[in-house]
């Protein structure tokens, strides 16, 4: 998957990243010199032991977090603060409890600035096709987990960004809801074309989502292995489930964890 | 525990008749203290008689009271305006936070009716002494409440607003300030009844007009209905602006979840639902 986007190959590129943290007497590392290319358009997974610094990662290419050594590129741009051409999903779905869904929602195009007329219709097609019509005007504590990070990830689309980062964002969910968040999410990836990077305690969640899947060391966070996840991009869920393929990627990337990480 | 809306008056009674049954004995041991000459009446009038010269100096009373209620609300609104505008500073200068704190700290500290007579000596006797009494005793909860609220705004949501770029006046007025409201609400309650205490300490040191006066003249003349009387009238406004407070909390603040059927007014007016 190598498509040419303006004057880059990639969407994300993280370039020999470094990130060192100072507590009161110890230098921590949190990542150590990690390079990753993130084609347009691909979805990759990135899967690590607990506390290893895979939400880091992702606060990197965000710009909230400056690394101390390597360089971020960003849709062809030096990462150097915030950026603003992303969306952001967190484990918390962080919604404004007085804010129904629907404003929620285009708080996104209120910050920006954005054409209300057309910011309303944009996330009403959103609130269309993540299954939260008739939950419109119902207040964040009115809905489920589910239910609130289908907000939270129409929130992070409403601008069409080209780069959706996705922080655990279906780790507070049960697991049958979490089934459905991955089917959904895997369509709405499908049909928005969007380039993203999720990091995720799931292997089987980083599996079936995936082109790719980055699995870290234990912190200093190393890239042990990249994984091409060689699946037919259209995935029905109990079907790649049952995939000769997925097991045993599945079972390669538990290997690699070791007994860090159990499966769910 | 949600009764239907048929059942509303019952809703009411259940949640009402404990407060009332209280208050009903309170009164009854007051009278029966009375009557029984346990303590002399002209120690403890009984609640017959204050409740006969409420009525008959009604008037007389009204007048005094709407002064302090001047008094209390103008002190209650500057210490508002000002304490919400000192949290602000607090929150987004560290500078300012660090400067600020020790004085703010300093001026609670210190007892009010101790200063109130500079302030008479100051600015003579007319309401700005009270006003500016009431808001001495209402600005630090308003000041402490503000900046907790402001701080406890969710970090991902700050870091969220930051990918969204709307700039700090926007995540000040869209995300931060509407998040402090329910800390900022809990600190006003406390600030109005405080600025009561404030207008009439205010009217004690120096004043020929509002409740606090009507309290030191009864005093003076061993006139204890009426200083019965005069301490039920200023109870009556510090909670009558106690409810009005809670009210527009509940019609600002539908959505938080200490306010979800568990309001003051919401338990007298809706009795539940």
């Amino acid at each position: 998957m190598s498509v040419t986007l303006g004057t880059t190959t990639s969407a994300v590129a993280i370039d020999d990243v470094s990130v060192r943290f100072q507590s009161k007497r110890t230098e921590v590392t949190a990542i150590q010199q990690v390079s990753l290319d993130v084609a347009p358009g691909e979805f990759v997974s990135i899967v690590g032991p607990s506390g290893c610094g895979k939400s880091t990662l992702l606060k990197l290419v965000s710009g909230l977090l400056k690394p101390s050594s390597g360089s971020v590129t960003l849709l062809g741009e030096e990462v150097r603060g915030p950026r603003h051409d992303i969306g952001f999903v967190f484990q918390r779905a962080a919604l404004l409890e007085w804010r129904s869904a629907r404003r929620n929602i285009l708080l996104q195009a209120e910050m920006r600035g954005m054409n209300p007329a057309e910011a309303g219709k944009r996330a009403d097609e959103l609130i269309e096709m993540t299954g939260l019509s008739g939950f419109e005007n119902a207040l964040p504590h009115e809905l489920s987990g589910g239910m609130q990070q289908r907000v939270a990830l129409c929130r992070a689309l409403l601008h069409q960004p080209r780069v959706l980062l996705m922080d655990e964002p279906f780790g507070a969910l049960d697991a049958l809801t979490r089934e459905q968040m991955n089917v959904e999410l895997h369509r709405v990836w499908r049909e928005t074309g969007t380039t993203v990077l999720l990091v995720t305690h799931s292997i089987a969640e980083s599996v079936y989502l995936a082109n790719r899947v980055i699995v870290l060391t234990q912190r200093p966070a190393v890239v042990k292995e990249v994984i091409d996840v060689d699946l037919p991009s259209e995935r029905d869920y109990s079907e790649t489930m049952a995939r000769p393929a997925f097991s045993s990627v599945t079972a390669h990337i538990r290997d690699l964890l070791g007994a860090v990480t159990g499966h769910d | 525990m949600k009764p239907v809306s048929g059942d509303r008056w019952r809703g009411v009674i259940e949640r009402a008749w404990r407060p009332a049954a209280l208050l009903v004995a309170c009164l009854a041991i007051w009278h029966l203290i009375t009557v029984t000459g346990l303590v002399e009446a002209y120690l403890v009038p009984s609640p017959g008689k204050t409740f006969d010269l409420l009525v008959d100096k009604w008037s007389y009373l009204w007048g005094h009271t709407w002064v302090t209620t001047y008094e209390t609300i103008l002190g209650f609104v500057i210490a508002g305006v000002l304490g919400v505008l000192m949290a602000v500073a607090m929150v987004y200068s560290r500078t300012i936070e660090s400067t600020a704190y020790p004085i703010l700290l300093f001026a609670q500290v210190i007892p009010k009716i101790a200063i109130a007579p500079l302030f008479v000596v100051w600015l003579g006797f007319g309401f700005e002494p009270k006003v500016i009494v009431a808001v001495l005793m209402a600005f630090f909860p308003v000041v402490i409440s503000t900046v907790t609220g402001l701080k406890s705004v969710d970090t991902e949501m700050l870091e969220l607003a930051a990918t969204m770029g709307g700039g700090p006046v926007k995540t000040f007025v869209k995300i931060r300030f509407p998040a402090a409201l329910p800390h900022l609400f809990a600190g006003l309650k406390v600030a109005v009844t405080l600025a009561v205490t404030g207008a009439v300490v205010g009217e004690f040191v120096g004043s020929n007009e509002g409740l606090g006066y009507v309290i030191l003249q009864a005093n003076g003349n061993m006139d204890t209905p009426m200083l019965f009387a005069g301490l039920i009238v200023i109870s009556l406004v510090g909670i009558l602006l106690f409810l009005l407070l809670d009210l527009a909390e509940q019609l600002m603040l539908p959505w938080h979840a200490s306010r979800r059927g568990a309001a003051v007014t919401t338990l007298l007016a809706k009795g539940g639902s």
